[in-house]
């Protein structure tokens, strides 16, 4: 230190103390401290302001840059993740690299976590000391700026996915929208209504869904899959996997004449769009408005595929369309994108893990997306709820929270299910007439007009019972419940047990993330949190971006969420994605590890570590190689490379153990 | 028997097991060379000069001192101090002057106990009075003395300034001679520097390009357990080979033999506790991903400390055990 210090007679360091108001003033002298602070070597100035993230207390660093021909600083006041841009800001504008700056959490760290106002004040004084330490060694940086590829990637098409698209789209980029289905549209293209205002489903969607396939600046590529990333911000490089769906997409028109003229003159396979609730023929399409407008060959059950002898009577349907072909294979397309949008979506939970609820034991209880089906005025039965019978239920139960709320599934409140419950509570009630019982643990009607749709519901006669249900049973013990189903519930309002006979129980249940989820986390080299959807970079300030720069997430594949939080995300994440790309360019922090190549010995101890991707090992010179651009800062392969050859700005030894011994300084001089 | 117009240096041993006097024999010989370069003007080893000698010559009259083997007694500070000022450049010859080495090793005990397990407790002393050696003994008149011994093992740089150091246990005689020539020459890098390459072994070693991008470790073995593969990374196989983060120079003698490297090279200039990134390197590529599994892992080193510094406790960051006993000398 005496040596960077005799150096040109400097460096001058100027310390500013925060008093946050009382957060830090409160426990911490700060008076003391700033006094303190002023006999330390290296130090020319040391002030302490009310709030020095305000403008009077940055533009106090700036003055005193210029009048004190400072050349450090150190400002001591909340957590770095808050303030240290700001302060990193004030810095420049006083005329220094910003990187010559260096700040201490000595509300974080010291007067919050501690009661006894001596100590906490000791503490931010060996803080100080530590930081006024390292501040000398601060080297000055730059910033490095990449290009940014203005085309954007969108993964999932379902209502997230599709609203991103368009947004983007709409603002004059290029969009390449991903999706795994033959068409896209998501769960809400399964829906008849929509919570609180009753809206037609198909209405306010198969317009965006039709848009998308007009949209001159989007490549849509259904029935496909992302395989392959790689890349940074900017600049990433995808591989697109596309399955066959033995259709040539330019040709077909979408005139579905190919699909009565099947040789299977009846539906014999489950209709996957409809959760098996009616039949399809081998070629298909999953439903009337789907996007595209493009029939699909299922090669599990076409006979041509199964046995090479059909007569083939769909292609003589299609005539001189000539769209169908058999031997079409699986094609990957690669791609250049800037940005990536992840709208991926969420699973049902499977209501079949609850033993007690008995789905698919008993026919007649329903998962609610069945239902959903059962009602759409397009699906299976026309809008008719009915039973596998075709009866008409008289009593209905829909039991909320399954597989949500609860220590054995998912702790999570699904954040759906209530509404989605009272609608379909509503819409059955309307269609059958039939009483309608809804099991709840506690309604939580927290969005715009949510409260008066479950009051409106109420009114309409629609039972609520507060109790989550214990068992689902055909065992009668009286004669009203024989050939019924047995809702055993506590009813915790009325305190008491009771059994409710009904004719149709609906199971609703929460959502899960998507099964592949991990996989797709690694594939795109984001977090997922503990319960498995992706993480965002903040929950708060931060919602739609993620750990990785350049893509962001949209809809409930972050979390569970309803269409309008859905849209409102989606149009987010396109926001983020329009304002990276308009930039033109994009900063990366100079934090990053840099390889000393002369000294690298290629022993590839660090190739695996990177949780980034950033080193690939160059068999041609036989050493490592960093991406810069890729670096996050991290310091895994620096703390591991076991020559010393991989160091990171800002993080070098000496600065580092100038700190420590500045933290421990105090210590000894104490004992 | 000293020419003046030729350059006179000077060897000396200090904490070493003689090895490193064997690496000046195994120039062979270019060992002839040598001597018609220079004017040896101090060997104990090999030719008889007296301590008295050395003292009566002018203070850096002597162009090179080589000094092997750490620092553990008074006799061996003042013989580091004496040669420190009779010569120009003070080389710490070898692994123990420059890391500390094998003897080092001792500063996982103090004093005490060091004496205690050598002069009383191992099974081959009978010693029933447990009588110990002393610094100063008076017996018919007459009084002995011994060195003091001290509590804790250094490297020669802890005692006196050092000029270079040429690594190894020993060094090779290839590294001793680039040395002299570049002291002869006067084509020295800057002062303090390691005379050795400042990149890892595994740069020098010829089964480099056989290992994996990946390495899985679940456990570790010691040569002696398996039949050792010569055409593959030792470390791939599982032996703790500490190439990765030890001193090239060596071309990679012991895995030519087919012997994992132990690291006497110690580290590069980069890194200031070898031992610590061994340690972070060599567990980042734990087969483990439990507490249990990598407790299970790490079973299958029994030694620690002797693993990754056993050349260079002294030098490295923890540098002793600390002594609740003797606090006062282990701070020193």
């Amino acid at each position: 230190m005496r040596e960077a210090l005799s150096k040109n007679g400097g460096p001058r360091v100027g310390v500013y103390i925060c008093h946050c108001g009382k957060n830090i003033a409160g426990l911490v002298d700060v008076q003391r401290l700033t006094e303190y602070a002023a006999t330390l070597p290296g130090v020319a100035v040391a002030r302490d302001y009310k709030y020095m993230c305000s403008d009077p207390g940055q533009v106090l660093i700036q003055k005193d840059i210029a009048e004190h021909k400072l050349d450090r600083i150190v400002v001591a006041a909340c957590s770095p993740l808050l303030h240290e841009r700001t302060f990193r800001s004030a810095t420049e504008a006083g005329g220094l690299n910003p990187f010559y700056f260096q700040m201490v959490s000595i509300r974080e760290h010291a007067s919050w976590v501690h009661t006894d106002k001596e100590e906490a004040t000791r503490k931010a004084q060996d803080l100080v000391r530590a930081a006024v330490q390292r501040v000398i060694y601060h080297e000055s940086l730059e910033r490095r700026r990449v290009p940014i590829n203005p085309a954007v990637l969108v993964v999932g098409g379902g209502i997230a996915g599709i609203h991103a698209a368009l947004t983007i789209a709409n603002g004059g980029k290029h969009v390449y929208l991903v999706e795994r289905e033959p068409t896209i549209g998501g769960h809400m293209a399964k829906f008849d209504k929509t919570f609180p205002t009753l809206d037609c489903a198909a209405c306010i969607l198969t317009p965006k869904m039709t848009a998308v396939r007009a949209h001159p600046n989007i490549t849509l590529w259904t029935y496909s899959e992302v395989s392959q990333v790689e890349g940074y911000v900017g600049n990433y490089k995808v591989k697109v996997k596309r399955r066959p769906r033995y259709i040539n997409e330019e040709l077909c028109l979408g005139c579905l004449e190919c699909i009565p003229a099947c040789i299977y003159k009846e539906a014999k396979h489950p209709d996957e769009f409809n959760l098996g609730l009616s039949k399809r023929r081998p070629i298909y399409i999953p439903f009337p408005q789907a996007v595209p407008q493009v029939v699909v060959i299922d090669p599990e059950t076409c006979i041509e595929f199964k046995s090479g002898k059909c007569k083939k009577t769909c292609v003589e349907a299609c005539g001189e369309r000539n769209a169908i072909d058999f031997r079409q294979t699986e094609r990957t397309e690669e791609i250049e994108v800037g940005a990536i949008v992840l709208a991926t979506g969420f699973k049902t939970f499977d209501a079949g893990r609850v033993p007690y609820y008995g789905y698919g034991v008993y026919p007649n209880v329903y998962s609610a997306l069945e239902i959903e089906r059962l009602v759409n005025a397009s699906g299976p039965t026309g809008g008719e709820v009915v039973l596998r019978d075709g009866r008409k239920p008289e009593r209905v139960g829909i039991i909320h929270c399954v597989g949500s709320r609860d220590e054995n599934y998912n702790v999570y409140c699904s954040r759906v299910c209530c509404m989605y419950s009272i609608k379909l509570a509503h819409l059955i009630k309307e269609r059958t007439e039939a009483e309608v019982y809804n099991f709840y643990i506690d309604i939580r009607t927290p969005g715009k007009g949510f409260e008066e749709f479950y009051t409106k519901t109420l009114a309409e006669g629609v039972h609520f019972v507060r109790g989550k249900v214990g068992q689902v049973s055909d065992w009668a013990t009286a004669p009203e419940e024989q050939g019924k189903l047995v809702i055993q519930v506590e009813d915790t309002l009325a305190g008491m047990i009771r059994r409710i006979p009904v004719d149709m129980v609906v199971l609703s249940p929460g959502l899960d993330p998507q099964p592949d989820a991990q996989e797709v986390r690694r594939l795109f080299n984001i977090s997922c949190s503990n319960e498995g959807w992706f993480l965002e970079r903040h929950p708060k300030l931060a919602p739609v971006n993620t750990f990785t720069d350049g893509i962001f997430l949209a809809g409930a594949c972050q979390g569970p969420k309803d269409i309008p939080d859905s849209v409102a995300q989606a149009g987010a994440a396109a926001a983020e994605s329009l304002a990276l790309i308009d930039a033109g360019y994009f900063e990366l922090e100079p934090t990053t590890a840099y390889l000393l190549a002369e000294e690298c010995s290629g022993c590839k101890t660090c190739i695996p570590l990177c949780p980034y991707n950033a080193i690939a090992f160059d068999a041609e010179i036989a050493k490592a190689a960093i991406n810069e651009a890729l670096c996050k800062g991290c310091g895994v392969c620096v703390a591991a490379c076991p020559s010393g050859s991989i160091q990171q700005h800002l993080f070098d030894d000496r600065q580092i153990y100038a700190e420590i011994l500045g933290v421990l300084a105090g210590a000894t001089a104490a004992s | 028997m000293s020419n003046p117009t030729k350059p006179q240096v000077a060897f000396y041993w200090c904490a070493s097991c003689g090895g490193c006097e064997e690496a000046v024999v195994d120039l062979a010989d270019g060992v002839l060379a040598v001597v018609d370069a220079v004017d040896i003007v101090f060997w104990p080893v090999a030719l008889d000069f007296k301590r008295s000698d050395v003292e009566a010559r002018p203070d850096g009259s002597i162009a090179v001192a080589f000094v092997n083997g750490a620092i553990r007694t008074s006799e061996q500070e003042e013989m580091a101090h004496m040669l420190r000022r009779k010569a120009q450049f003070l080389i710490a010859f070898g692994a123990c002057s420059h890391l500390g080495g094998i003897p080092g090793l001792a500063n996982l005990w103090d004093r005490e106990s060091v004496l205690r397990g050598s002069y009383s407790e191992a099974p081959s002393v009978v010693n029933p009075e447990g009588t110990l050696p002393q610094e100063s003994w008076q017996e018919d008149g007459r009084r002995v003395t011994l060195p003091a011994f001290r509590d804790t093992v250094r490297t020669l740089d802890q005692v006196v300034e050092v000029d270079y150091y040429i690594p190894g246990c020993p060094p090779t005689p290839k590294l001793l001679m680039d040395a002299v020539q570049a002291i002869l020459s006067g084509a020295l890098p800057p002062r303090g520097s390691v005379l050795a390459p400042d990149i890892a072994l595994c740069d020098q070693c010829h089964l480099k390009a056989t290992k994996p991008d990946r390495l899985l470790l679940a456990s570790f073995k010691r040569p002696h357990q398996v039949l050792i593969d010569p055409e593959t990374c030792l470390l791939s196989q599982g032996l703790l080979c500490l190439g990765p983060a030890t001193r090239a120079g060596c071309e990679a003698l012991c895995p030519h033999g087919n012997m994992p490297c132990t690291g006497c090279f110690g580290p590069t200039s980069r890194v200031h506790d070898v031992g610590a990134k061994l340690v972070s390197a060599v567990g980042s590529a734990f087969d483990a991903s439990s507490p249990d599994a990598i407790e299970a892992v790490l079973s299958t080193i029994p030694d620690p400390v002797g693993t990754f510094y056993r050349y260079s406790l002294p030098a490295s960051r923890l540098r002793r055990k600390v002594s609740q006993a003797a606090p006062a000398e282990a701070a020193q």
